[in-house]
């Protein structure tokens, strides 16, 4: 039966066949199904790189293997969540070792898209956590890779948006905390230079991301909020049981979103910590680590607030050194434009040597564009603008790149599409993205 | 702490209704026919939950195998959920003796026989909960559920019979009867979403159906009312129907 599936930016949105699997035992039947076949998680990548002709759920596989509380090592099935991990792995003082901006994504998916948190510049990308990987390739072997084995298969894996295969498990180690809590300090910026200062200033932070206002001109032009935390220790913490969180306190968020109208909102939320507290520069205090790493999580589906049209998240990353050319150029078109959210998350990358993983030394933007006429235009200028200061598009991200765009972009392209060519030779692993980024550079 | 049974337990309503069980920090006792695929459901309720978690091959058509499955587990259950099922295209089994048989195996007589077995037991202990899932399908015959139906309505006037006799010794026993569920059985149907339930809300139904020591539950509550209807149409009316 044909379902109605879309990502998370509810663009594009396709009816295909979707299969679910729970064991596997199972696993043997996946590649006898007709067709291209892709893997899909928990569908929080914006576009359509987990859609496909033929789709492949993970999410009823999902069991966790081992977990040690020992040395932190854990292995589950690509289906288990992020968020079904915090939730026994927290109380015992092990925390996730990267997180991206919500909780709500599988293991899998964390794997294929390589994904990045608020300390990528100290602590690295998921990949660089990673202990190994069970991978279903296209002639129907299992193999394991990983860091010191298979390690070209493990490479292209690791951001390869499932074209190497489907990923079964993962086997990572998780970090050692003290406490649930964080201490953060929140600081504000005038301007985009003062932001940009504020990132090196901070840099030994372990979690540091911004908020910055895409819309101010003049003066206040890259206004922002530098957001910095570590997780808080025991003796900063007056509690029984410092990992355990109040239920309640779970969902009592500093920057908090109510269900309507987000944009609004954030507006709102964003003025009251700049104006509200002007006589203070910066902010400092300790709240439990939800609010802190997911504070878009509490409002289920925010993404439907963009309407039926749907949108795109334009996340791109630019070489440190043109990261203040770049970002003064593409904000000012963007504000100029129009068409952009008003808030846009703005944070700093450290180095990073990979095949095909998004993040490299510099700075990265994120901000969501709802569809309308004249966007994909608009953003077309856009990549030229990111190519031209060498930069690069989150595929994750990604809903309507064009190939040119992508293959100039991405340095190891050919070294990875050779790996992809001996392991999955005719593209049974292939998603709709896929399709728009590289078929046709093949033909 | 109880020490609660699932048998089928491989099924997605039974994942759903052993964490739920779990996560309230009760043992869980998985059966079911492939052990291979339920160990790695054993490692995952310990690790999320924490709690003691076993497995036993179990198959509901081996008749003759309950009796020895039964004495064989090293600790006795408090509570009995029997998930597993079976079903097929009517339009498969009325060609197909085999499918037929296999649906009114699995359905009915392996139930009834296990579950026997149990409430012996329970009785002679004087306490334990029996829960079985049956179907809004056997509330009324129809030709869609032909042989699925009439098991499960056999199955669902067996735990009415055993809730009468078990009654006054202790024994409770709870009817679960779903409408639809998202599950690998019903993947390839296109169901109501609004009649439609997840496994989460079964187990969670599950869960409070056995507190509050309820004799049939429907989980999403329209089906009560639906299936109300359904029985009080008239059969020279009903038998017409395509249904
Ligand atoms: C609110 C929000 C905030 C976010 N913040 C961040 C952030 O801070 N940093 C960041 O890096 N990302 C961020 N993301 C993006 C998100 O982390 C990634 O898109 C992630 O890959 C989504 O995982 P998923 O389980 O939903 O996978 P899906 O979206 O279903 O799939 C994503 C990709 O992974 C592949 N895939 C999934 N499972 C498997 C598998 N088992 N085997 C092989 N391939 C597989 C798919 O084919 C696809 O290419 C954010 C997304 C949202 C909605
Ligand atoms: N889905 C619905 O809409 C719906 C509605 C009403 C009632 N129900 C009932 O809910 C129960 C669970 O079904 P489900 O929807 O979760 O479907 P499911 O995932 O297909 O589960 C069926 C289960 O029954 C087991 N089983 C089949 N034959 C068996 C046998 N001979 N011995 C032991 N176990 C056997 C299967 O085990 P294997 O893994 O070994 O095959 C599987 O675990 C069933 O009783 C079903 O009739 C379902």
């Amino acid at each position: 039966m044909k379902k109605k599936v879309t990502n998370w930016g509810n663009y594009p949105v396709i009816h295909v066949e979707e299969k679910q699997f729970s064991f596997q035992n199972e696993l043997s039947e996946i590649n006898h199904i007709k067709g291209n076949i892709i893997a899909r998680g928990l569908g929080r990548c914006y576009g359509d790189a987990s859609l496909g002709d033929n789709i492949i759920s993970t999410l009823k596989f999902d069991k966790v293997l081992s977990f040690s509380k020992e040395t932190g090592e854990i292995e589950c099935e690509s289906g288990v969540s992020l968020a079904d991990i915090l939730d026994f792995s927290v109380p015992s003082g092990w925390f996730l070792p990267v997180t991206p901006g919500t909780k709500f994504v599988t293991v899998g998916g964390a794997v294929a898209s390589d994904v990045h948190g608020k300390n990528h510049h100290v602590e690295g990308s998921f990949s660089n956590h990673v202990i190994h990987i069970k991978i279903l390739l296209s002639n129907g072997e299992i193999v394991i890779c990983g860091p010191n084995s298979n390690k070209e298969l493990f490479e292209a894996t690791c951001g390869g948006m499932g074209l190497t295969g489907l990923i079964i498990s993962v086997k990572f180690k998780l970090k050692q905390i003290e406490t649930a809590y964080i201490s953060q300090k929140q600081i504000k910026a005038n301007n985009l230079e003062e932001i940009i200062n504020l990132f090196q200033e901070h840099k030994e932070a372990t979690y540091s991301m911004a908020w910055i206002d895409c819309l101010k001109k003049g003066r206040n032009f890259g206004r922002s909020i530098l957001m910095v935390g570590e997780h808080a220790k025991k003796s900063e913490i007056k509690k029984k049981d410092p990992l355990i969180l109040p239920s309640k306190m779970k969902l009592s968020i500093p920057f908090n979103f109510p269900g309507f109208i987000l944009n609004t909102f954030s507006i709102k939320s964003f003025n009251f910590l700049y104006y509200h507290k002007n006589t203070k520069r910066t902010i400092e205090n300790i709240i439990p680590y939800e609010p802190f790493f997911y504070p878009l999580d509490s409002i289920l589906n925010w993404n439907r607030m963009y309407g039926k049209n749907g949108f795109v998240q334009y996340q791109f990353v630019l070489p440190l050194e043109n990261s203040h050319k770049g970002l003064i150029d593409i904000l000012t078109r963007i504000s100029k434009k129009g068409m952009g959210s008003f808030l846009a998350v703005l944070k700093l990358f450290g180095k990073q040597e990979s095949l095909i993983s998004f993040p490299m030394e510099g700075f990265t933007l994120a901000l969501d564009f709802p569809i309308k006429k004249g966007l994909f235009e608009f953003l077309n200028e856009l990549d030229k603008v990111v190519l031209n200061y060498g930069g690069r598009i989150y595929l994750t991200k990604d809903a309507r790149m064009n190939s040119e765009v992508f293959w100039n972009s991405y340095p190891n392209i050919n070294q990875f599409l050779s790996i992809v060519n001996k392991y999955n030779p005719e593209f049974k692993y292939s998603s709709l993205q896929s399709k728009r980024l590289i078929s046709p550079k093949l033909s | 702490m109880s020490n609660i049974l699932i048998l089928g337990a491989t099924s997605d309503i039974a994942v759903a209704t052993a964490r739920k069980f779990a996560a309230e920090k009760h043992d869980i006792q998985l059966a079911g026919r492939n052990i291979e695929n339920l160990l790695p459901l054993k490692t995952d309720l310990n690790v999320r939950f924490g709690v003691n978690t076993d497995v036993f091959k179990f198959d509901a058509s081996d008749f003759k195998s309950h009796k020895p499955f039964y004495s064989g587990l090293p600790k006795k259950p408090d509570v009995v959920i029997c998930v597993f099922g079976y079903m097929v295209e009517e339009e498969i089994a009325g060609d197909n003796w085999e499918e037929a048989e296999k649906m009114i195996n699995v359905n009915f007589t392996g139930a009834a026989s296990i579950l026997n077995i149990i409430a012996k037991d329970f009785e002679e202990k004087g306490n334990g909960v029996i829960v079985g899932i049956s179907s809004v399908a056997g509330e009324r015959g129809r030709q869609s559920k032909l042989f699925y139906g009439s098991a499960k309505a056999g199955f669902s006037t067996f735990l009415d019979g055993l809730r009468n006799r078990t009654a006054s010794k202790g024994v409770h026993v709870l009817s679960v009867k779903p409408g639809f569920v998202y599950t690998k059985m019903t993947s390839e149907l296109d169901l109501p979403g609004i009649l439609t339930a997840k496994p989460e809300q079964v187990g969670k139904a599950i869960y409070n159906g056995v507190q509050k020591r309820k004799n049939t539950i429907y989980v999403k509550w329209m089906w009560k009312w639906i299936m109300l209807i359904i029985k009080s149409i008239p059969e020279p009316l009903f038998k017409k129907m395509n249904l």
